[in-house]
């Protein structure tokens, strides 16, 4: 690269002036006040081209990506983790600098000192920190396990005291599963672009006047709450800037030049991964706004594309490499140790031009150069107006690697903007305006048949739930009867579940609050309540098979239904047949109604998911037997996905049939997997990447 | 080299395909566990249904799906008809061989879901596939789907064996866009052996499509011991080298998948311990086609019917 290089051994400053960060940049209010919207709308370049300008990986990134393959990425497939710092409480600033190798000088900063060695962050609980540590075969600290164990409370600790004994029972009874009051909850995305584009010392001013605007008011808890995490947001950027002098940098300002931009985005979200292991650590939306960076270097003769390509591969490197230390009960529950760096691309913008750039599809050559990784996960707001280059482009990377998602644009840019970023798999929200509280799932499917019960546990006998009678007698089961009874079981389901994550939720933000993140957020927030369901195509399938066919309950001895006798022929949800698919849609319905009742911890929006992660096992292992002819102990189908098997009618008729639920009622979203083979699209390359961006056109154009 | 077959695996002998009618007959009603979910069955009562039958506003319907890049372009609502005159030893759907087995269903309904999905063909090119079983048992019914695609501009495409190409009408062909054509043996004693029937009409039907200009994709199912013989294969070729508007040739390599429904059914299944053509088997075969300058698509992994 042309411009500075940060060697690994050194920390001094490069000698030539550094040029006017915002030269060139056109003025606008993004200068009067934080407005990273502001800035890439009025400084972006759509690209309408197609992938021939890319560059491959150089010979550096190549080495890089080969030496953490040999030293260290295999070692950990062997022994799952690869190292633990049982000695140091991981913060923003709390580990020196580190390197891969000598290589590791364009994009640089680790975790810990060490590639993929994992940290503690004991604030949320250290009964997991323990587990974790023991089963990555090291002992914990005994000093740092008495700080957290007797001086200082800690998110675990606060939730169980506040658990009612509803949610305990629901939680033992797997009727709630994955709940992260024993994790951190992630789901929030700071603004990482603003150290960038505005530096620390401007952030942290920024902070302090809305902490002091508030100064004369009288005091309130909400005021006294307010004050104090703008503080804790004070001091997280203080220690983003020693963070960043670790490293040989200067984040107190903005970023002058490409490489800058980079660094000091990849810093702000280090330090985001260093103070927080939550469910999902999600990136944002980078590639517009760092465009407009590559386009001045360009401009300015600074970098080459090859350069540039080199930027984006060295970052993606150290997305691929982010590590939490977590137990083996939870890569059960999330179906391995994803972190969900997701990194929101594609869409188009509110005047109707792409927000699509050279550096989206930089982002694209990232699977090609390095080779495919779930991580970061790629998601792209897709429109049928996206330029067709790019459709091709991603559509031919999908089939390579199988390593995108894709989200309906329109539908998401209608509700948040055109500067929204999905946070772990399917949730939108507007960058640095909104967070979420992350909800995990409850299980629909165990709920339908707790109503048939009267509350009984279906495995266990147990009465879980009280005051529910079941359904009477040996004959069949009456699609209104048993519709009215799971509606009531709703009630006590939801209202538990709701109940829970209000708990967890005031105890996170009193124990494990995320300051480096919120820091990166407007002091004004909007936040939602994200609830999950699953089990959503066995729940419309089992209702579908009481109403269009005869289910007779089969109970044991002591009156438990336990497995059913469906005799004749039901619709199933995902054929795009309304039958089954409007009970999956009123089903959803029902749900949102309930959760819209209940009042959510500081006024959060409640929304809902029908989404894939991922603990359809879990979920699917503790339940029992159904109408539809789901078998106890089998795992569930991943979100918003028809029952493995029943649609019959291919793949375009299932997104048919998921199109039916309505968005107003699952705003968190909505997923849908599917798996195509190649060879399922078509019978030469171009033929398979037109038939996939037909196929993604029509799935995501609006029904008639 | 294809093992001659012995007499007890000939193809059982079908009724005589010229008197068309005697194949025709109504569906009794709704099975279960039918691939027509979604599309509502009729309750016309039986002899009307007939009547109904024959004016093609309903027929005998075994099942439909949406699939990519498997009958024609694009993504397309595939219909599979119910009946069919031929018993082709591989056949993978040998319960769409009886009408009566399948679900009476209204033209009008198949074409209400076909207008459902037209922005789906628009964007990925695709259309309506009329398949089976034999399209042309019931040729009133798909004459009816086929106009009522081409009025909402659906491309359309049969996928057929041409044997009962003399109940195609002309007008039927003017709404029809492409033909997958299924060529399944060379000469007359293999085609005889694989489906019990002569090879005579489908050339003639092929012919036919030429003269009216209309778009042909030869279809050929490889079997290994059946239809491998090279001689066999060159005669194929040739047969569609013939066809002026041949646009492709599919080799579709035979597989185990249709075993179970023979099972099921009580049928007595030829095939048992014949194994998918290797990869090379299947491009030695294309290349066969090739060597007549025949475009071939298909790949190892395509599913063949
Ligand atoms: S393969 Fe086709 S033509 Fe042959 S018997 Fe089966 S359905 Fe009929």
């Amino acid at each position: 690269m042309s411009t500075i290089s940060q060697a690994p051994s050194t920390t001094t400053a490069h000698l030539e002036p550094v040029p006017d960060p915002w030269r060139g940049f056109p003025t606008g209010s993004w200068q009067e006040r934080v407005d990273v919207r502001d800035f890439i709308q009025r400084s972006y370049t759509p690209y309408l081209g197609d992938a021939e300008f890319l560059a491959g990986a150089t010979p550096k990134t190549r080495r890089l990506w080969q030496t953490l393959e040999r030293d260290y990425l295999s070692v950990e497939r062997e022994r799952r983790v690869y190292d633990v710092d049982t000695a140091t409480p991981s913060d923003v600033d709390a580990f020196g600098a580190g390197y891969i190798s000598d290589d590791d000088d364009v994009i640089v900063g680790l975790q810990t000192d060490t590639p993929l060695k994992r940290a503690m962050m004991p604030a949320g609980g250290w009964r997991m920190v323990e587990t974790a540590i023991r089963e990555a075969g090291k002992e914990p600290d005994p000093d740092i396990k008495r700080i957290f164990t007797r001086y200082r409370k800690t998110h675990n600790e606060a939730v169980f005291d506040i658990y009612t004994p509803r949610v305990r029972a629901a939680r033992s009874a797997h009727v709630i599963t994955g709940l992260p009051d024993s994790y951190g909850r992630g789901r929030i995305i700071g603004d990482y672009r603003r150290v960038a584009l505005y530096g620390v010392d401007a952030l942290i001013e920024d902070k302090k006047r809305a902490k002091d605007a508030v100064a004369d008011q009288p005091f309130s808890e909400h005021w006294a709450r307010y004050r104090e995490e703008h503080a804790e947001q004070i001091k997280a950027l203080t220690k983003l800037k020693v963070l960043g002098a670790q490293y040989g940098f200067d984040l107190a300002r903005p970023a002058a030049t490409a490489q800058e931009a980079v660094q000091w985005t990849y810093l702000a979200y280090l330090g985001a991964v260093r103070s927080q292991d939550g469910a999902a650590m999600s990136i944002g939306r980078l590639s517009g706004f760092l465009d407009v960076y590559m386009e001045r270097d360009l401009a300015e003769a600074r970098i080459t594309e090859t350069d540039a390509q080199e930027l984006i591969d060295a970052l993606v490197i150290k997305l691929r490499i982010v590590r939490f230390l977590r137990t083996e009960d939870y890569d059960q529950i999330f179906s391995g140790d994803p972190y969900w760096a997701t990194w929101t691309d594609g869409g188009l913008g509110d005047d109707g031009r792409t927000l699509v750039t050279k550096t989206s599809f930089r982002l694209l050559q990232t699977l090609r150069n390095l080779g495919p990784a779930p991580e970061p996960n790629i998601t792209i707001y897709w429109d049928e107006q996206l330029p067709d280059g790019y459709k091709r482009f991603c559509a031919a990377i999908s089939i390579e690697t199988s390593a995108i998602q894709y989200e309906s644009d329109a539908q998401i840019r209608e509700r948040w903007g055109d500067d929204s970023a999905i946070a772990c798999c399917v949730s939108p929200m507007r960058v640095g305006k909104q967070m979420q509280f992350f909800g995990a799932r409850v299980n629909l499917a165990k709920a339908l048949l707790y109503a048939i019960n009267g509350g009984r546990d279906e495995v266990t006998g147990a009465q879980v739930v009280t005051g529910h009678a079941p359904v009477p007698g040996d004959a069949p089961l009456d699609f209104d009867e048993v519709w009215a009874r799971f509606e009531d079981m709703l009630d006590w389901v939801i209202g538990t579940y709701v109940e829970a994550l209000n708990i967890i939720h005031y105890s996170h933000d009193r124990y494990a609050y995320e300051a480096m993140e919120m820091a990166l957020h407007d002091s004004e927030i909007v936040r939602t309540m994200g609830c999950g369901i699953a089990g959503l195509s066995i729940v419309a399938d089992s209702l579908a098979a009481i109403r269009y066919a005869t289910v007779t309950p089969v109970r044991t001895d002591d009156g438990l239904v336990t497995d059913y006798l469906t005799e004749g022929d039901f619709p199933r949800y995902g054929n795009d047949d309304d039958r089954a698919d409007d009970i999956a849609a009123t089903v959803v319905h029902t749900v949102m109604e309930k959760l819209r009742a209940i009042p959510m911890y500081r006024d959060a929006i409640p929304t809902q998911s029908v989404l894939t992660i991922t603990s359809n096992v879990v979920y699917g292992r503790s339940t029992g037997s159904f109408p539809c002819g789901h078998r106890a102990g089998t795992p569930f189908a991943p979100g918003a996905n028809p029952t493995n098997g029943a649609d019959t009618h291919g793949m375009v008729a299932s997104m048919f049939s998921v199109g039916k639920l309505d968005y107003v009622d699952a705003l968190d979203g909505i997923s849908l997997t599917n798996t195509i083979t190649p060879a399922g699209l078509g019978r030469t390359p171009a033929e398979r990447v037109t038939n996939l961006v037909g196929i993604l056109d029509a799935g995501f154009a609006p029904q008639d | 080299m294809p093992a001659t077959l012995p007499d007890r695996l000939a193809a059982p002998a079908a009724a005589d395909a010229t008197t068309l009618d005697q194949g025709f007959a109504a569906p009794s009603g709704r099975r279960s566990g039918a691939g027509t979910a979604a599309l509502a069955v009729s309750e016309a009562q039986r002899s009307e249904r007939l009547a109904r039958m024959r004016a093609g506003e309903l027929g005998s319907v075994h099942s439909w799906e949406l699939v990519t890049a498997v009958d024609g372009p694009g993504t397309r609502m595939t219909v599979f008809l119910a009946g069919c005159p031929l018993r082709c030893l591989y056949c993978h759907n040998p319960d769409t061989w009886q009408m009566r087995a399948g679900e009476p269903i209204e033209a009008q309904e198949i074409l209400a879901r076909l207008r459902r999905y037209r922005k789906v063909f628009a964007a990925t090119g695709g259309g309506l596939t009329l398949s089976g079983g034999e399209v042309l048992m019931q040729p009133a019914f798909a004459a009816r789907l086929l106009a009522g695609a081409k009025a909402m501009g659906v491309h359309t495409c049969l996928d057929t064996s041409g044997y009962l190409g003399a109940a195609c009408t002309d007008e039927m062909l003017d709404d029809v866009d492409l033909v997958l054509l299924d060529i399944k043996a060379g000469d007359e004693q293999t085609h005889r052996r694989v489906t019990g029937r002569p090879l005579a009409p489908t050339l003639a039907f092929g012919q036919r499509l030429a003269a009216a200009g209309i778009r042909v994709w030869v279809r050929f199912v490889l079997v290994p011991g059946v239809t491998d013989d090279p001689d066999n294969i060159r005669k194929v070729a040739e047969h569609a080298a013939a066809i002026g508007t041949l646009e492709r040739v599919e080799v579709l390599p035979f597989h185990q998948m249709g075993r179970d429904k023979w099972d099921a059914l009580g049928l007595d299944y030829a095939l048992t311990d014949v194994a998918p053509p290797t990869d090379e088997q299947w491009s030695a075969a294309c290349e066969q086609f090739r060597r007549l300058g025949l475009p071939v698509g298909g790949n190892p992994a395509g599913v063949s019917r």
